[in-house]
């Protein structure tokens, strides 16, 4: 891969901003101790000290969106909730990462969860709420064990419980584990999941803010969203703003994952670009170059080297085509055979297709009959246009976004990699060789 | 959700005669989770939400969900058993038949796969003897294949009872399946000593772990989750890790990890915290220990 030498001048000190990240080398990071060290429940005082309209007010000026994909304004959702309803009010914050590719909220509970527990504290207080549920995926144990240990000592330190820091405020946080399902991370299927029932999302309107958790105004926010409140709360609006664009302010944590050399978490203002993270991590493993990548999660449509230098906020990744969503940037070399990964990620959405829509539960279904045929060399011309079809038979057909992203990676590795579907058509199978894409390929032709 | 074929000619199709009740617990089980469902039940609003953390009560109780488990959530939450039915089925992570004391589960979505989880897969089906969802005969592993499990920067992935074991290798996960049936100690590189599935079932209920050091156990965040953080502070020039941690040569038993293997340059990224040479760290030993 060819660098612009201009960027070699940008060192990782300028180019990223760790915040939630800042002390997970530290011993013992996860602890109320730790976290106190680092002005932590900070911003918890400051959001007491204002009204709670005045907290809704400031979340929305400091410009913070959704960090679980969709990239709606936190602000915005706290506001929609209906005041003086007489109605509980619910704050639920979806920490069920599941999206293929996504490894972004799973670190950040195991190395820093009390960040998460502040925002709660802080979000329920604005959108006047006493009961919020963390939602975690089950599969996820050592998490789970962190997140029942901060709770624990949050309530002892009254962080938690009656009158939170003698502000008058009562929160009781109940951890939930999930039991596995993808689907649950779609915000009404989750509202169904919590309410003991099959996780299968819900028409909208009415929307949760409205009728959610128990027909009750409820917030559903990621977890890198809630826990993002308290660093603003305590550092200020305007330097939140400091960071990103405009439209994307502030920073967010980026997922490297793939044939890279250095996998990992960068936290980064929005809007740096790929090419300046592999630059500073030391690129494509050795002797690879890149072929395609994810820039939000398999639902986002791939994208390819010409795109290394869009800004990665939600317009740039808009404007090129796809979709920021949870900045899971899974990065493959010219070894991956694009179709194996395609027909790999649409058997996970028919398998984790909840039945209730028709087109997307039968056209997973079928799409992966024909991604199946021609991975094997099995396929025919007329199934290229084919699956075009049936993906667009899904897209924006099913009630939830499932739908929508079983049929982005079909749509965008057609209109990329055409002929190397073609080349599995009339070559009657597959020309690549799984081994070479392996993490130890080249070790073996190394010490063969 | 999809049932595999094993499942279904497992339960086959009963014509006639409609199934009887399921038999209760003994009255000393019933009894001690009846205590433990009510502080399940209290934490919730509504009763029906405890029906997730009863049905992983219950799958600690027998190892997997029984009609009888299924009974006595219905019991407990006023449900019938068929909305129970409809809930347990929908949810992978409740087993419907007895299974092993180890879920050794191997992520093949797209990118695990590529990097080498079907590999994985491949020579674990063949080592152990078993397909998916197949368990050993000794009845310690159970072997499935699974999904995205939010670890892809330290892919490839394999869970076992949903602790993440980081940066396998056809032979580092061969080794530690081989130590799981041989009753050796197993440390994950994140998570805590392994306990049963039963046990982590408990947890999963939202009875926290109580076991010493568990919380702590494996140490902060695992090492790709700093590279970031060291770059920012400058404490790490970008090192070139061409080759995962943790692969052992074929002709080394890798069920015995030396603290020589570990120092090898092919085995651990630099300037981590995972591959301090006072601390051997590969995918079988514990981070730290």
């Amino acid at each position: 891969m060819t660098l612009a030498p201009e960027l070699k001048d940008m060192s990782p000190e300028k180019l990223l901003a760790p915040v939630l990240s800042a002390f997970w080398d530290e011993d013992r990071s996860w602890t109320l101790d730790v976290y106190q060290r680092h002005e932590g429940y900070e911003g918890l005082r400051k959001a007491l000290a204002m009204s709670p309209d005045d907290v809704i007010a400031y979340v929305k000026e400091s410009g913070l969106r959704g960090r679980g994909g969709a990239g709606f304004p936190t602000g915005m959702k706290w506001q929609f909730i209906p005041q003086g309803d007489g109605k509980p009010h619910y704050l639920v914050v979806n920490a069920d990462e599941s999206e293929p590719g996504t490894c972004k909220d799973i670190p950040l509970l195991f190395a820093n969860p009390h960040s998460l527990i502040e925002g709660i504290v802080i979000a329920c207080y604005a959108i006047r709420s006493s009961h919020a549920f963390i939602y975690l995926r089950g599969e996820v144990v050592p998490v789970l064990r962190r997140l029942h240990e901060a709770v624990r000592e949050a309530y002892a330190a009254g962080l938690l419980g009656e009158n939170i820091l003698g502000s008058g405020l009562d929160l009781t946080l109940t951890v939930h584990a999930g039991a596995g399902a993808y689907i649950c991370g779609e915000e009404t299927a989750l509202l169904d999941s919590l309410e003991g029932r099959r996780g299968q999302p819900r028409l909208r309107p009415p929307f949760p803010a409205v009728a959610g958790l128990y027909a009750c105004p409820t917030v559903v926010n990621n977890v890198e969203s809630i826990a993002s409140v308290p660093a603003i709360m305590n550092r200020g609006k305007e330097w939140f703003r400091s960071m990103g664009s405009e439209k994307s302010p502030g920073f967010t944590l980026y997922s490297l994952s793939g044939h890279v050399t250095n996998p990992g978490q960068y936290e980064a203002p929005l809007g740096i670009t790929l090419r300046q993270l592999l630059e500073m991590s030391g690129g494509m493993r050795q002797g690879h170059r890149l072929k395609f990548w994810t820039p939000g999660g398999s639902s986002t449509p791939l994208l390819t080297d010409e795109h290394l230098d869009v800004p990665l906020d939600y317009e740039g990744v808009g404007a090129a085509g796809s979709m920021l969503g949870t900045k899971a940037l899974q990065c493959f070399d010219e070894t991956t055979c694009v179709v194996r990964a395609v027909t790999r990620w649409t058997e996970f959405y028919a398998h984790e297709s909840c039945g209730k829509c028709t087109p997307c539960r039968e056209g997973t279904y079928w799409l992966v009959q024909l991604m199946r045929d021609i991975e094997a060399g099995k396929g025919q011309m007329s199934d290229l246009d084919k699956l075009n079809d049936i993906a667009d038979n899904i897209n924006g057909k099913a009630f939830c976004a499932l739908g929508d992203g079983a049929a982005s990676p079909i749509f965008s590795s057609l209109k990329h990699f055409r002929e190397e579907y073609e080349q599995h058509i009339t070559g009657r199978g597959c020309p690549f060789d799984p081994a070479k894409s392996t993490a130890w390929a080249d070790r073996t032709e190394v010490h063969a | 959700m999809t049932t595999s074929s094993s499942e279904r000619s497992d339960r086959g199709v009963s014509l006639g005669m409609p199934q009887l009740p399921a038999p209760a617990y003994p009255d000393d089980v019933r009894a001690r989770l009846e205590t433990d469902a009510r502080e399940v039940i209290a934490r919730y609003p509504d009763s029906r939400s405890a029906l997730l953390p009863l049905l992983h009560l219950v799958q600690s109780e027998e190892g997997h969900v029984t009609r009888t488990g299924m009974q006595f959530c219905a019991d407990m939450l006023d449900l019938t058993t068929a909305e129970v039915t409809a809930v347990a089925t929908f949810y992978t992570m409740y087993r419907r038949r007895p299974s092993g004391d180890y879920q050794v589960g191997v992520c093949t979505n797209t990118l695990c796969a590529v990097m080498g989880g079907d590999a994985i897969f491949e020579e674990l089906q063949e080592h152990l003897g078993v397909g998916n969802g197949g368990t050993t005969d000794d009845g310690k592993v159970t072997l499935e294949h699974i999904e995205c499990n939010a670890a892809c920067d330290f892919a490839p992935v394999v869970m076992v009872n949903w602790e993440f074991f980081d940066n396998q290798t056809p032979e580092s996960a061969k080794g530690m399946v081989d130590d799981l049936r041989a009753g050796r100690p197993v440390a994950p590189t994140r998570g805590a000593p392994l306990c049963t599935f039963k046990e982590t079932a408990r947890i999963l209920a939202g009875f926290p772990d109580g076991r010493e050091g568990a919380v702590e156990a494996t140490g902060g965040a695992g090492h790709a989750s700093l590279i970031g953080l060291k770059l920012a502070k400058g404490e790490a020039a970008p090192a070139r890790v061409v080759h995962p941690r943790g692969e052992t040569p074929r002709d080394t038993p890798p069920h015995e990890p030396s603290p020589a293997e570990h120092l090898s340059s092919h085995d651990a990224p630099q300037d981590t915290s995972a591959s301090d040479p006072a601390h051997p760290s590969g995918p079988v030993a514990e981070e730290g220990e």
